[in-house]
């Protein structure tokens, strides 16, 4: 089986990576480029632990091939960050103590920031059913959803500003 | 584990072509939350996947005096967010809507949901109460199939070897006209469909019910249309004796199955709760009430 | 030893020290590891759920180029039954060995019985095709009920009943029964002014981790094997392993990786032993990384079970008698929790006279394995619904009933110690005087309030402190951390030492950097561990003023530790802990502290939870409107994490009782293998869950601490299932209240 060549942005830096072509992307992520921040759950688009973004959409890279990120925009939990610098969800993540074992935290943050980008002001119950695609089995939610509105207001302040 | 090849044709004659001449099994991909699921499971297989997202037209929506030309791969996440589809067709819209995650939506689209052809497909029953009309083609050319006939049974359609589905149009809806979808699963998002229902009504000046469209889904090999419960509003306000008519008449309709996510009796029975609470919201649309 | 006291650093909110790895996607879990020249593992399972195996050819799996070994039930070295100690419970060994790989039955869909290791994943899985398997297909057994008659299929024939006044003669699927009782039973009832008698229904559940299990091992020439895995013990992965393959414990080095998730299911084995052959046969590492389907087919789910509740009481609510028959499911070998779940089904209640009757039955599912406080969801479920139906007949309100019976420090237990202070009573009142009790319901609401009991464990913990010389330290312990543990350790250490938690770093040290260390498991790490690093700590501190007695010539007996800071009692002098360490080479070399114990006294942790569900009557539709989760801590080391731990229970308790379920069809094959069908709760599905710390501390922990990790997934069950039936005015006794079975109590009862 030949492999594909693929030209990709992905948190903004250009890569190049070979691939089945039934490769899925976040296999490729995992096992090709050793991007292990974005998990699998599940593989079939159920529990949204490796989520990730494609041109600015969030999607389950379980569902999105390799190949289709030719000449795309990929972000994953690895570009939240800037330069050592953790971004606002993370610090609230980490403040309100919404993650206990943490697997679902990369996908959640990844999708947080898809959220607040959509609709900066979201009411708790928007902010659920936003998040609904993304599963945690330790923390009931409860502090995941206090960080995302603590998190949403804080950015609309630095916004302001 | 499958051994793929993929194209990404950017026409249609490209595409057709790939189709008409694959030597394996072939696929078409949109947004593939239904077919990358389906490969997993495929042991010692080669398929040909062939994805459509390049081609023009198959990711854009227009409206026009005529009404909506919709792109079949055109994703959820994409046309949940145009307010001018919303205005004239809010129940398909939320069908849409409803299909999975935020995640999913990002991938999804109608066209997908229709030629996967679940019985179980969100958009299914608002695309029958709009009369969507399927633009199709293929080797020989072009055809349009009226929505109804484009499923034929349980993850089966209308599609012969070499045919794409281009274009899904449905006509500009007259004055007063409202539909509206409703779907019940057990949690509140995620789930696949338990049981759908969606309904379309055109009222006159007087709020009489003057035309109307009850499509049923989850509940048979395919969805279903109802004229029965179309027939019991037609004439009427849309009143309660109405809508439990309207009710009985899906429920009677129905011919559900016992499995993993619901009872024959369950779903029956919810079938006809939610016809009469589709119709209700569709009617206060109709009459101009936010719902 | 823990009077109400002063913290300096216990009770705060501090940033877990791992947090930074968590929140970036830097933390590495278990299929997060690859090694140079790995190669992938891959598992053939039974697509029968009850068959003998008449033959096994790998021949053609072996000549296929792309496959690099092959492993069956074969390459075990003899394995007889032995039990032995792995995780909390005992286990046979023989049963694990067959569960790994299956010997000449296959005990349900999914059963694993032979492994193949292939250069990539897909060859690997592509291979398992060629492995030639003959079946003789028997009959499945499904269901408790079932299996426990007497012309039932047989799942082991060589299954004798234990525990029946007679050996039987004839072999069943009934593995054990157990009897506890205290005081008689028949004048109990004979009392009794009124008498509810009913039976229940929990299903077979899943612990719902998010990640799949996974390893990557390798083994050398000289024997030394590595194992990286998802795991709550990795001593015990250890000692399974070492077990199993008759290696000696100090050969095999297990890492634990970060965990995604385990709530008592990955206190056993599934993977590392068969990587370990197929890493031993290729020569090369092995990873291994099941799918989610194969995580709901194939590893321990809890118990289903079938309860008979009677409960006897005077008018007033003194109840006189309380008796439990509880029928649990083990999966496809012997090991249900039955045990823990007849210990706990009575105990948040001071009653006299009591009989208790278990059977651990087997059937034709995956062998179940701990899920949170095993046993007692189940049976306390079944009591917690009896009592809110007597509380319902007698006219009582559900809290003044508990209370008026209220277990308490002395009330003698069924299982044998009286009980040491505790709080339940405590969490009874916070009930009570909550805002969630205090509201008013509307119409098609319901609520429903329940209690709960766990004994929690102590148990072996080995700890390390290393100072280093700028007085900074390193926490070695040896406690898989799977919900923020850490911090709490950190926050520990601090208090003891007087020095910032900033300036100690807890670290989940592999098995060659301490000794052995127990499970987590049993709600013991912040007790256990903990009692461990204080105990390491003190060691510190007595060096420290050793240290500092040195310098200033005086008797260490003249030196105190406060606040981080040695004080010469007998002059003016201090030393900073920087300075001491900064000063260790010259006074003698550097300074670890040391703790290898095995700890005593944890206290049982009791809860009360508050739920409010509104239901759609025409579809049976509930929803969660409103929970408070009241438990008793003892003593909060990290409250944000101790609120986690009654949130989360809540949330699976939530989902037990309303969505989660296996649905088998007639073949015995789970129809439901996946998180789309196996409907755990979402975001959008739950309400804020109110939380009530209450503490009564421990008085045998030196900062009063009671484990709380498992019993929060207790109350939930009966909470929501009795706030459905107040919702609707139709009492419901199976589980899950999912909306088919919802609208058919309404609509049967109309």
């Amino acid at each position: 089986m030949t492999k594909t060549h693929v030209t990709t942005s992905i948190n903004g830096e250009a890569v190049e990576f070979l691939c089945e072509p039934g490769d899925t992307l976040l296999s490729v992520l995992r096992n090709e480029l050793q991007m292990t921040g974005t998990k699998e759950g599940c593989g079939s688009g159920d529990c949204g632990a490796c989520s990730v973004t494609v041109n600015g959409r969030l999607v389950c890279s379980c569902l999105v091939l390799g190949v289709e990120a030719e000449g795309a925009e990929i972000g994953t939990v690895e570009g939240i960050e800037s330069k050592d610098q953790l971004h606002t969800i993370q610090k609230k993540f980490l403040e309100h103590a919404a993650l206990q074992c943490g697997i679902c935290t990369p996908g959640l943050i990844v999708s947080t920031k898809a959220l607040l980008e959509e609709n900066p002001n979201p009411t708790e119950e928007e902010a659920r059913y936003y998040l609904a695609g993304n599963l945690c089995r330790c923390t009931g939610y409860d502090k995941i959803i206090r960080a995302v509105m603590d998190s949403a207001e804080v950015m609309r302040g630095e916004a302001l500003r | 584990m499958v051994s793929v090849v993929y194209e990404a044709p950017e026409t249609f004659q490209d595409a057709i072509a790939l189709l008409v001449n694959a030597k394996v099994s072939a696929s078409v991909l949109a947004g593939g939350t239904d077919l990358i699921i389906q490969m997993r499971d495929l042991v010692n297989e080669s398929r040909l996947v062939v994805d459509l997202k390049k081609i023009p037209g198959m990711m854009q929506a227009t409206i026009s005096d005529e009404g909506l030309e919709l792109g079949p791969s055109m994703c959820c996440a994409e046309l949940t967010k145009r307010d001018d589809i919303k205005a004239l067709y809010p129940g398909l819209v939320e069908a849409a809507y409803l299909i999975g995650s935020t995640q999913v939506q990002g991938r999804a689209s109608v066209g997908g949901n229709l030629c996967n052809s679940s019985p179980a497909a969100d958009t299914i029953p608002a695309l029958f109460v709009n009369v969507a009309q399927c633009i199709i083609v293929g080797p020989d050319g072009e055809r349009t199939v009226p929505v109804e006939d484009f499923v034929t049974g349980v993850g089966q359609n209308c599609l012969g070897k070499g045919e794409l589905l281009r274009a899904i149009t449905m006509a500009r809806p007259a004055a007063n006209t409202a539909d509206a979808y409703l779907r019940f699963i057990p949690r509140s998002e995620m789930d696949i469909a338990v049981v759908g229902a969606a309904v379309s009504v055109t009222l006159d000046d007087e709020g009489v019910c003057m035309a109307a469209r009850v499509a049923i889904g989850a509940v048979a090999p395919t969805a279903l249309l109802v004229p029965e419960a179309a027939e019991a509003l037609i004439g009427t306000k849309i009143d309660e004796t109405a809508l439990r008519a309207a009710a009985d008449a899906s429920s009677a309709a129905s011919k559900p199955i016992t499995d993993r996510r619901g009872t024959v009796e369950y779903r029956r029975h919810v079938v006809g709760v939610l016809t009469k609470r589709a119709a209700a919201i569709a009617a206060e649309r109709a009459r101009g009430n936010k719902a | 030893m823990s009077e109400a006291r002063e913290f300096k650093y216990i009770g705060q909110r501090t940033i877990r020290p791992d947090g930074y790895d968590k929140v970036t996607g830097r933390a590495n879990y278990a299929a997060d590891l690859s090694l140079p020249g790995m190669i992938w593992g891959k598992i053939l399972r039974s697509p029968h759920a009850h068959a003998r195996i008449l033959s096994i050819d790998t021949s053609k799996a072996e000549a296929h180029p792309d496959v690099m070994a092959v492993a069956t039930y074969q390459d075990f070295p003899h394995v007889s039954s032995e039990m032995f100690q792995a995780g909390e419970t005992p286990t046979d060994l023989l049963d694990l060995a067959r569960n790994l790989l299956a010997d000449d039955k296959v005990l349900y869909h999914g059963h694993a019985i032979a492994a193949i290791a292939a250069r990539t994943e897909s060859a690997a899985e592509a291979a398992l095709s060629l492995i030639e398997i003959d079946y003789e297909v028997l009959p499945p057994v499904m269901d408790v009920a079932d299996a426990m008659k007497p012309e039932s299929p047989v799942l082991h024939d060589d299954m004798f009943t234990v525990g029946l006044a007679e050996k039987p003669d004839k072999a069943s699927n009934i593995a054990s029964r157990m009897e506890l009782k205290k005081g008689d039973i028949e004048a109990g009832f004979a009392e009794a002014e009124v008498v509810v008698e009913r039976d229940y229904y929990t299903p077979t559940v899943h612990q719902g981790y998010i990640e799949p299990h996974a390893t990557t091992v390798s083994i050398d020439e000289d024997g030394q094997a590595m194992v990286w895995c998802s795991t709550q013990g990795h001593f015990d992965v250890r000692a399974s392993t070492a077990k199993l393959l008759d290696m000696e414990l100090g050969k095999i080095k297990v890492v634990a990786a970060e965990i995604g998730g385990g709530f008592g299911g990955k206190t056993t084995v599934y993977l590392e032993p068969v990587a370990l052959i197929l890493s031993r046969k290729s020569g090369r590492p092995v990873k291994m990384v099941m799918t989610r389907e194969e995580v709901f087919r194939a590893t321990g789910p809890g118990s289903a079970t079938r309860s008979r509740i009677k409960i006897g009481a005077k008018k007033d609510g003194t109840i006189t008698a309380m008796q439990a028959k509880l029928c649990f499911e083990a999966g496809s070998f012997k090991g249900s929790p039955m045990g823990p779940g007849c210990m706990t089904v009575f105990t948040p209640y001071d009653v006299e006279n009591m009989y208790i009757e278990g059977y651990d039955v087997v059937v034709n599912k995956p062998k179940v394995a701990a899920y949170r406080a095993p046993g007692a969801p189940q049976a306390e479920f079944a009591a917690e619904m009896a009592i809110n139906e007597l509380a319902d007949k007698l006219g009582i309100d559900p809290i003044e009933i508990r209370l008026k019976n209220a277990a308490k420090e002395g009330t003698q237990t069924v299982y044998g110690p009286k009980l040491k202070a505790v709080g339940l009573v405590e969490c009874l009142e916070a009930a009570k005087n909550s805002a969630q009790y205090q509201s008013a319901l509307d119409e098609n609401q319901g609520r429903g309030l329940a209690a709960g009991f766990w004994f929690n464990i102590g148990g072996q913990s080995s700890v390390i402190i290393n100072m280093n010389p700028d007085g900074t330290g390193t926490i070695l312990e040896g406690s898989p951390d799977i919900g923020g543990s850490r911090a709490s350790i950190q926050l520990m250490a601090a208090e003891e030492l007087g020095i910032p938690p900033s300036h100690l770093k807890p670290v989940v040290a592999d098995t060659e950097h301490l000794a052995y260390s127990a499970t987590t498991g049993g709600s013991r790490t912040t007790f256990a561990t903990g009692m461990a690093v204080i105990e390491a700590a003190q060691d510190v501190v007595r060096q420290f003023k050793e240290r500092a007695a040195a310098v200033w010539n005086v008797t260490s007996e003249q030196v105190e530790w406060v606040d981080g800071v040695a004080i010469n009692t007998a002059g003016e002098d201090k030393l900073t802990a920087a300075e001491i360490c900064r000063g260790a080479e010259k006074t003698g070399g550097q300074i670890s502290g040391t703790a290898n114990i095995n700890a005593r006294g944890a206290g049982p942790s009791f809860a009360v939870h508050l739920c409010d569900v509104e239901v759609d009557k025409e579809t049976g539709k509930v929803d969660v409107i409103r929970y408070t989760a009241i438990q008793d801590a003892g003593k909060a080391i990290h409250p944000s994490y101790v609120e986690g731990q009654y949130q989360g229970g809540a949330a699976q308790g939530i989902g037990w009782a309303l969505n989660e379920e296996y649905i088998y069809n007639e073949d015995g094959i789970m129809e439901n293998a996946g998180f789309l069908d196996y409907r755990i709760p979402l975001a959008s599905d739950l309400p804020m869950i109110d939380t009530v710390i209450v503490e009564v501390p421990n008085p045998f922990h030196p900062f009063g601490v009671r484990g709380v990790g498992e019993t929060g997934i207790v109350p939930p069950l009966a909470a929501v299932a009795t706030a459905v039936s107040d919702a609707i005015d139709v009492r419901m006794t199976d589980l899950p209240c999912s909306p088919p079975r919802v609208l058919k109590a309404i609509l049967d009862a109309s």
